[in-house]
């Protein structure tokens, strides 16, 4: 693709979701472009660019397509066994008297992370208690797609044991259906993180916002953090990805969070020495 | 470690070999169960058999049973790769003593994602 259409894609891209392609990366917007292009009847990646610009559903689908990230399930495992070890058990002990918990896939992507969890929480999650997971995302079609819960057999590989696939998932055609009970747990919304506010989002016990940050430039990365701050209940755990860090935030942000080493795992938990939180509007909206 | 790689075609043979090759395993390979069972009675002792399910001579089903009925070869880790895709044979596998499942096509971090599964391979360490 021509240099001016990676520029025009690259804005786009920024401008809807914050997310920032650099040049070095014209290779997977081409990627994820071209059986657009091809779709649309384009003659190359420029001229589909050029649909792009005066067309709204292009654009939307296109955004979709750029925002989609490779996943698997356990991604990682550590932030998993963290889960099933210390947060799960540290969390319950807390909630004795409303035995419910509720948890945060943030970015979403097709689901995975959030029908990790899910599994979990039915192998881990005494009987009596309740639990639900909201997976977010800003695109329309992975959400669509985590509803569904189908996926491909090359999906199902990505580490997921086949005791789960056997015990979690229906055969549908050539794809995997997650089954109803697991399906159920979980509740999709669209919702963009670089949104100034997340209103009627709620307060969540446990949220997971890995592989996520590295996308949004720094402002946008310290915007997120601060109101993760405002929707994790005061004893909750975020995690962010492995390679994420929070070394480089400005203190006032800092001094609102402490960590916690959990295995190879790093939680972010709100910090104890900081004062109550004022009653927000989204705060009150998702109370 | 020791890897035995039992499939009909070489070239998904020498796929996997890189793979797991790549991961410091000294690999072996058999073109059917029957081969794969002649290289075990013959002393070699791998911690992984990646195991075709269709193959001449002798399936991966059978080369699964036959390797759970020697109590000698107990620590050998079984993994299927196979197109077989239904969910009866899954479990069929597995109850047969296979511990692990790849579904055939697969992407190379698919093998690798199941072996940390198995704890063959470090697993949960940041790049």
């Amino acid at each position: 693709m021509g240099q001016e259409s990676f520029q025009l894609i690259a804005a786009m891209v920024l401008r809807e979701t914050s997310i920032i392609y650099d040049e070095r990366k014209d290779y997977l917007v081409e990627a994820r472009l071209h059986p657009l292009a091809t779709q649309a009847g384009c003659a190359s990646i420029d001229e589909y660019v050029r649909l792009v610009t005066i067309n709204a559903e292009e654009r939307r689908k296109a955004i979709d397509a750029l925002t989609i990230n490779e996943t698997s399930w356990f991604r990682d495992n550590a932030p998993y066994q963290a889960f099933t070890e210390t947060i799960l058990p540290t969390l319950m002990a807390n909630r004795t008297t409303r035995r419910h918990l509720s948890i945060w896939s943030a970015a979403c992507s097709s689901g995975q992370e959030a029908y990790s969890i899910a599994m979990l929480l039915d192998q881990h999650l005494p009987a009596g208690w309740t639990a639900e997971i909201v997976a977010t995302d800003v695109s329309t079609a992975m959400l669509t797609r985590v509803q569904k819960g189908r996926y491909s057999q090359v999906e199902m590989n990505r580490g997921l044991p086949a005791t789960s696939l056997v015990k979690y998932f229906t055969r549908v055609g050539t794809e995997f259906e997650i089954i109803a009970p697991l399906r159920e747990k979980v509740r999709t919304r669209h919702l963009n993180l670089a949104d100034p506010a997340y209103p009627g989002i709620g307060t969540f016990d446990f949220i997971l916002l890995r592989n996520v940050l590295i996308y949004f430039d720094q402002p946008t990365k310290h915007g997120i953090l601060r109101r993760m701050h405002q929707h994790l209940a005061p004893d909750g755990y975020l995690l962010l990805g492995s390679s994420e860090t929070t070394l480089d935030l400005p203190p006032d942000l800092n001094a609102l969070w402490d960590r916690e080493q959990l295995g190879r795992v790093q939680a972010h938990r709100p910090a104890t020495s900081t004062p109550p939180r004022p009653i927000t509007t989204a705060a009150l909206a998702g109370a | 470690m020791k890897a035995l790689i039992i499939d009909d075609s070489r070239a998904m043979r020498s796929i996997l070999r890189r793979i797991v090759a790549g991961l410091d395993f000294e690999t072996f390979e058999a073109a059917n169960g029957q081969e794969a069972l002649d290289q075990l009675n013959d002393g070699l002792m791998p911690e992984l058999c990646l195991v075709d399910w269709n193959m001449p001579v002798m399936d991966g089903y059978t080369f699964i049973t036959s390797v759970r009925a020697n109590q000698g070869w107990r620590n050998i880790t079984l993994m299927m790769v196979t197109t077989e895709s239904e969910q009866g044979q899954i479990v069929k596998a597995l109850a047969a003593g296979a511990h692990e499942y790849v579904i055939k096509p697969f992407t190379p971090d698919a093998i690798v994602e199941k072996l940390e599964i198995l704890g063959l391979v470090g697993r949960g360490i940041p790049a």
